[in-house]
């Protein structure tokens, strides 16, 4: 039987991806969160829990358009095309978020409240500009031979700046029950009361993209509502249900690691919940992954690479978390 | 068709953000093995001039890295939203070779830069070198990965056009194909020179402020080696270069050179300056030398090579500007050499660090490399025009169809952005390279390095932030 390429990569891509969302995530929740914490020592205490990780996790957005572009140029010309907008929008506050990282530490006096604002702001651009993407990539594309041909602004809708709005309030999930596990003292406090507020808000949210989702799309209604797959599918539902009581459960008394790893599996199910809707389209809603395949040669060349070298990647990112352990606190290098 | 078509505007933004990008990569890769012999100098010496070098030079690599990765990242992204008909044409091709670049070297960088500049006090000194070392191997496969692809579009090579895309047939000839060494040679000596300017100008300005103390002295005769080491290799390295694309891009060579036309058995002129005028069809005051085309280009006295009147006015590049282009990178590459060869006689005559004219310039020169890497690039990249895959695909065949109007807005963007974002970061830079390196480390072996309790939290404070009253030996 020959190995089916495609169905390999589309799902390298698809892990790629979800790193991605976890852990740039969290990342961009802590500049999303900046506005709920006024005192620079305790930002400067935010940012330094992932100064030396931040990058690694970007780069698996990098990863994401390149295994894209290897393995399915089409999708990666057309989807790129038709969020052009969008993307470049994001590209820009991941900009101003990773210069501030640097930034905020080298700017003169004056300048470091500028930088400050840079990174929130950055993050929040950043993180609503990939949730609208993700709207619009929901809702479908205007494709004819091998090009988009729809408008620049087909993006924009109510239901991608309700998706935009609530990868917001995902990564500030994400941020803030890593802040949980990485500060102590008021810092971890004021964390745990955010992530108190924003469980149910979060819940909410997912609750309208499911029913707002198959409401205007009548395949994914029947993905998932028609027999059996009601019965399979049924689970991801429930454990949303489920991780997110146990969440607010563990967010009591004296939490460390298990919120952050709840919301971690939170964001998982999401994002199944998404693959189920979507399945197989690369460019919904009638463009499958495997109508949009580079040629053999190409996907085989570059999966030797991945097959190898990934496991090492996780390796090594493994280790540098391991080196960064703990929580870090004020009094650590600050002159 | 007007000037500012969204072709132009879409060739305007990948070339302003390009070459906003290159600077920082070139640096990075330049500094990354910079810092890799400092910290090796330091594990054998253990001489702390070393080591406070280290520190210093970490910071502005962070910065430097910092403005690489972002500007990157829009690199990755422009080939999907502005030259979609390409990526859906040669993506088959040049989207491996990115992916390879993402897996083999992003992620080494990324990886290992965490400890690189936070963990001192979080590993030992032999896992730290190893920290160092990848990044800077990370630096090297990158440049290695993303010239493939690019010396692919310049020389295309292993390949076959299937239906209604290109299919690679033959990896190896893809990424070796026949500009790829050259291209490879000449753009990492490129980033090395560029660096030791860099470094050279630091380490010059802060003699001239008087600061001459043994860290800024040891930074300033490196560099100054460096630039004697590399700036004649770089040549050879151009020459053989510009010889390859003689065989294989000669529409490119006749622009660089404003070159027309032949007559039966006459040899070709060097035309040192001029005027070329892609209307006229010929070179306008064109000051000469003759044979000289001949001698360097056909390594013979009456030797032609081919005039752009040999290729169809819709097949040749904009020879106005790769004329001065090129010009001006042989020009600073010229004045490197001078500088090289200058530093090393006043060092035998012991004046290297107190000759004032000559700081002068050497400070002068810090950007040279950098504004020399650019020229070369805009030579090369608009020597290939009108092609985007040379002989194969035109670059008006692959833009996305974005308005006008979407691509200026984008456009102006970016500009914004760029200059205001980057123009801040270099700003920061030269700050910190004005302020010169301290006399920061403690520590008097590589050993006291390694302290878990006490770590650095940000690159500024990379360096260690004790400072015992014993002051290293020597310093």
């Amino acid at each position: 039987m020959a190995v089916d390429l495609s169905l390999i990569w589309v799902l390298i891509i698809a892990f790629g991806l979800m790193m991605y969302v976890v852990m740039d995530g969290f990342d961009l929740g802590i500049g999303i969160l900046f506005p709920f914490v006024p005192r620079t020592g305790d930002r400067d205490i935010m940012v330094n829990t992932v100064a030396p990780v931040w990058d690694g996790n970007e780069t698996w957005l990098v990863l994401g358009g390149a295994g894209l572009m290897a393995a399915f140029p089409l999708a990666y010309s057309v989807l790129l095309s038709a969020l052009y907008i969008p993307i470049v929008m994001m590209l820009l506050g991941l900009i101003l978020r990773g210069v501030a990282f640097e930034f905020r530490f080298k700017a003169d006096e004056g300048h470091r409240a500028f930088w400050s604002r840079a990174f929130a702001f950055g993050s929040y651009t950043a993180a609503f500009f990939q949730g609208a993407a993700l709207g619009a990539f929901i809702d479908g594309f205007t494709v004819t031979g091998p090009s988009y041909q729809g408008g620049a602004l087909d993006w924009l809708s109510p239901f991608s700046v309700f998706t935009g709005l609530g990868v917001i309030v995902s990564y500030a999930l994400l941020g803030s029950t890593w802040l949980t596990m990485k500060t102590e003292g008021e810092l971890q406090a004021r964390m745990i009361v955010i992530a108190r507020w924003i469980t149910p808000v979060l819940l909410a949210g997912i609750a309208i993209v499911s029913l707002w989702t198959p409401l205007d799309h009548i395949d994914i209604a029947k993905r998932w509502f028609s027999l059996p797959n009601i019965w399979y599918f049924a689970p991801v539902p429930i454990l949303v249900l489920v991780t997110s009581w146990q969440l607010l459960l563990r967010l009591n008394g004296k939490p460390h690691a298990v919120p952050f790893l709840l919301a971690l599996f939170l964001l998982l199910l999401g994002y199944s919940g998404l693959a189920i809707s979507l399945w197989p389209n690369i460019i919904p809603p009638a463009i499958s992954f495997r109508e949009a395949a580079a040629p053999p040669q190409s996907q085989a060349f570059a999966l030797v690479g991945a097959v190898f070298i990934i496991p090492v990647i996780l390796i090594y990112t493994v280790w540098t978390y391991y080196v960064f352990r703990g929580k870090v606190t004020g009094s650590e290098g600050y002159h | 068709m007007s000037h500012l078509d969204p072709l132009m505007l879409a060739r305007i933004q990948f070339g302003f953000t390009v070459s906003f990008h290159i600077i920082f990569p070139a640096i990075t890769i330049g500094l990354a093995s910079y810092l890799a012999v400092l910290e090796a100098l330091w594990l054998l010496r253990e001489h702390p001039v070393y080591l406070d070098l280290y520190h210093f030079w970490s910071k502005v690599f962070a910065v430097n890295f910092a403005m690489g990765v972002v500007s990157g990242l829009v690199m990755s992204y422009q080939f999907g939203t502005n030259w979609s008909y390409f990526s859906t044409y040669a993506g088959g091709v040049t989207g491996p070779l990115l992916a390879y670049e993402v897996l083999t070297a992003f992620f080494l960088e990324a990886g290992f830069l965490g400890v690189m500049l936070f963990g001192w006090r979080k590993v030992g000194p032999g896992l730290h070198f190893f920290a160092t070392l990848m990044v800077a191997a990370g630096t090297i496969i990158s440049m290695t990965w993303i010239l493939a692809s690019n010396s692919w579009m310049q020389t295309p090579r292993g390949y076959a056009i299937i239906g209604d895309r290109m299919v690679p047939t033959d990896w190896w000839q893809v990424i070796f194909n026949p500009s790829f060494p050259f291209l490879l040679l000449h753009m990492g000596l490129a980033a090395y020179l560029a660096t030791a300017l860099y470094v050279g100008a630091a380490g010059a300005w802060n003699l001239l402020r008087g600061r001459d103390n043994p860290r800024v002295r040891t930074m300033f005769s490196m560099a100054m080696w460096m630039v004697l080491a590399t700036a004649p290799i770089q040549m050879l390295a151009g020459d053989m270069h510009g010889l390859n694309t003689l065989d294989y891009q000669p529409a490119k060579i006749a622009a660089i050179e404003g070159h027309w036309s032949n007559a039966p058995g006459k040899s070709v002129p060097l035309i040192l300056f001029g005027w070329p005028d892609m209307k006229a069809q010929k070179t306008l005051a064109a000051i000469e030398i003759p044979h000289l085309g001949s001698l360097i280009l056909t390594h013979s006295w009456d030797g032609q090579i081919r005039g752009l009147d040999d290729f169809p006015a819709d097949a040749r590049p904009n020879s106005t500007i790769v004329f001065w282009t090129f010009r001006l990178m042989v020009g600073l590459g010229v004045l490197m050499l001078l500088l090289g060869l200058s530093g090393a006689w006043l060092r035998w005559r012991g004046q290297l660090y107190r000759q004032r004219l000559f700081l002068w310039v050497a400070t002068a020169m810090g950007p040279a490399g950098i504004v020399a890497i650019l020229a070369g690039w805009i030579t090369t990249e608009i020597g290939r025009q009108p092609w985007v895959v040379y002989n194969v695909m035109r670059t008006s065949q692959a833009v996305s169809n974005h308005s006008a109007l979407a691509l200026s807005t984008s456009l102006l963007a970016f500009i914004v952005v760029y200059i205001g974002v980057f123009g801040t970061g270099i700003s920061y830079l030269l700050k910190l390279m004005a302020r010169g390196p301290d006399r920061q480390s403690g520590a008097t072996s590589p050993a006291e390095g390694d302290r878990p309790h006490h770590r650095p939290s940000r690159p500024l404070s990379a360096a260690p932030d004790i400072r015992p009253a014993s002051v290293g030996k020597g310093a």
